[in-house]
């Protein structure tokens, strides 16, 4: 295994910026997952480490070899598609052994070697089984097995499990997460399921147009998101458009003012609410910022009670308050009051 | 549609079906049903039969001869059919080549075209050759090759192109992501991905070129002959079950050819 490093990887198709100056090290044995929304550049970044596009600028590092002109088969990273891409016409032992013959591995070798990766992925006594013949979860084990036979440098998973039915999903998450620590492989994750994104990795990059917008564990995602577009991805937020008037001091297009410790710098912006740390009712006793709200929309998500709320004509608001015995659920029309703290939101500079 | 009209359509559909199956097979019918005749000139009803016409084409030299020309001439433009027919497929599907749609039809072309036009052009093409170059094109074996290859490509062209249209490059780049190179890739996993568009290209490539009559026509040389010639010469002169039996065989060897093949890639699915 190896650590990896690109920078400054950069990948324009015409006029259309598909990869813009993307700086990402991934040490060894860390399990990274490049997360957004599609067409953010992703899979473009993922498929330039894997040597299938070459960048227009910018280096790509394993370990201490300098990968950019090398072309795919020199690579020697194993990577794992979304289609799985078994080779039809070859049993499961052939698939997973074609990596070993074409790295000239002894065939008094390769035997053992296929037996053991089919053992990491439980699919012992699957050997002349054709890709036809199992199932998609077999499959998908088969083509983590093919890459993991060969002893890459690094793993690389092209939203591996986004084929899968939803309960298989979670399972198949857990083994590779195990697999993955277990071996120690140093390995990228491309997905836009921000749910299998948090559960799995290490350190998450969130990447939008092209461009690498956070890197960061789940915890400094969620906590301390770098701008509005991570604070909107990962998880949610409520976001109350106005201006900073004063340092510690936030003024809502509809006029209200709140005490925010994040409020510095005098300006347009944005407050970025998280829906849990919102009070409510009783609760609000003692806050620095309550309010009356009317509540405009309730959903009922069984652990949880999704609130839309108007502060005034301008503000708008989601609450999020736990299910618990005795809750009255608020009705669309009713006034709640509502709080949160001062250290409780972000502000990002509008326009940035 | 009440359902005793839909029943009346569908006897209409199988009806028409079957009418037309019956009309397909009915030459096949008569030549089978021809060459176990005793009699020489063949009238109906039948005076007897016999299995002696099935000797008399074994003995025959023009169609032992023909037989293997043809046989000789149908294996080598298959091969070169398929050298020059997967390359152009390859291309064609997957890079955006210059006028790739007028390509395309042209490499379809012969199949269409009626073989006394594509024989006579090629006939004044081997002459102009020969007249050029002072080397004997015209009557050669490889002049008649080079000619059936033409009506080759385009079966070949036709269905490899089709296995490669819903082919999922993705398993090409797993065998790049595993070790291999372009070569080893194309050799490995590309061709037997499209195994069956090119077994099928094959026999229906070979088959175009052993029963072909009106190309060979203009190309055959003195003493060389291609069986459906020699079929034709003889029946200038004789009317006998003779050709009944030879096609006959002809019949049964391709028909177990075909058989055999779908046994490995069912036909039906490329075709």
């Amino acid at each position: 295994m190896a650590r990896l490093s690109i920078s400054h990887l950069k990948k324009i198709y015409g006029d259309f910026i598909a990869v813009d100056d993307v700086d990402i090290s991934v040490a060894e044995g860390e399990f990274l997952v490049l997360l957004g929304p599609s067409g953010c550049g992703k899979t473009t970044t993922l498929r330039m480490i894997a040597g299938f596009i070459p960048p227009t600028a910018g280096s790509i590092t394993i370990g201490e070899q300098d990968v950019t002109n090398l072309p795919p088969w020199k690579r020697h990273c194993g990577l794992v598609f979304q289609s799985y891409a078994l080779f039809p016409h070859m049993t499961v032992a052939q698939n997973v052994a074609f990596g070993l013959e074409m790295h000239k591995v002894p065939q008094a070798e390769r035997g053992p070697r296929v037996a053991e990766a089919l053992r990491l992925v439980r699919l012992n006594g699957f050997d002349e089984r054709y890709p036809r013949q199992l199932s998609g979860g077999q499959q998908q084990r088969v083509a983590l097995a093919r890459a993991l036979a060969m002893e890459p440098k690094v793993l690389l998973l092209d939203e591996p499990l986004s084929n899968l039915d939803a309960k298989l999903r979670l399972e198949v998450r857990v083994e590779i997460r195990e697999l993955q620590r277990k071996l120690g492989l140093t390995t990228i994750m491309v997905t836009h399921d921000q749910e299998e994104a948090l559960t799995m990795a290490d350190r998450l990059v969130v990447m939008e147009k092209g461009q690498v917008r956070q890197i960061g564990t789940q915890r400094e995602l969620y906590e301390r998101p770098a701008d509005r577009f991570v604070a909107g991805f990962i998880g949610r937020s409520a976001f109350l458009d106005g201006e900073v008037t004063a340092p510690g001091l936030f003024r809502t297009a509809g006029g209200l003012d709140i005490a925010c410790a994040a409020a510095s710098v005098p300006g347009p912006a944005t407050l970025a609410l998280r829906p849990e740390r919102i009070a409510v009712g009783a609760e609000v006793e003692g806050l620095p910022n309550r309010f009356t709200a009317r509540v405009e929309h309730a959903s009922y998500l069984g652990a949880l009670l999704d609130i839309q709320v108007s502060l005034d004509e301008h503000d708008r608001m989601l609450l999020q308050i736990p299910n618990r015995a005795g809750l009255i659920e608020p009705k669309p029309g009713e006034s709640i009051s509502i709080g949160w703290a001062e250290d409780a939101g972000l502000v990002y500079p509008r326009g940035a | 549609m009440s359902a005793g009209s839909l029943r009346l359509g569908r006897y209409a559909l199988n009806g028409a079906a079957g009418l037309s199956l019956g009309f397909i097979l009915m030459p096949l019918i008569f030549v089978t049903w021809l060459a176990f005749f005793r009699q020489e000139i063949p009238s109906f009803p039948p005076e007897g039969y016999s299995l002696q016409w099935f000797a008399a084409a074994a003995k025959n030299k023009p169609f032992i001869d023909g037989f293997l020309l043809s046989l000789q001439v149908g294996v080598a433009a298959t091969l070169i059919g398929l050298a020059l027919g997967v390359p152009a497929s390859l291309a064609l599907v997957r890079h955006r080549i210059p006028l790739g749609p007028g390509v395309s039809t042209l490499l379809l072309l012969p199949l269409v075209m009626p073989g006394i036009v594509l024989g006579t052009a090629t006939y004044v093409f081997q002459i102009e050759i020969e007249i050029a170059t002072e080397i004997p094109v015209l009557g050669s074996l490889l002049g008649l090759v080079a000619a059936h290859s033409l009506v080759v490509i385009p079966w070949v062209v036709r269905l490899v192109t089709a296995s490669l249209v819903g082919f999922d490059r993705s398993i090409e780049e797993a065998a790049q992501n595993l070790g291999a190179g372009p070569f080893t890739t194309f050799w490995r996993v590309t061709l037997p991905s499209i195994r069956p568009g090119l077994v099928a290209a094959a026999l229906f490539g070979f088959v175009t070129s052993f029963g072909n009559l009106e190309m060979s026509l203009f190309l055959v040389g003195p003493g060389r002959t291609t069986l459906p010639i020699a079929i034709l010469q003889y029946l200038e002169w004789k009317i006998d079950p003779t050709v009944a039996a030879a096609s006959l065989i002809q019949i049964v060897l391709i028909g177990v050819a075909m058989i055999v093949t779908d046994r490995y890639v069912k036909l039906s699915r490329v075709v």
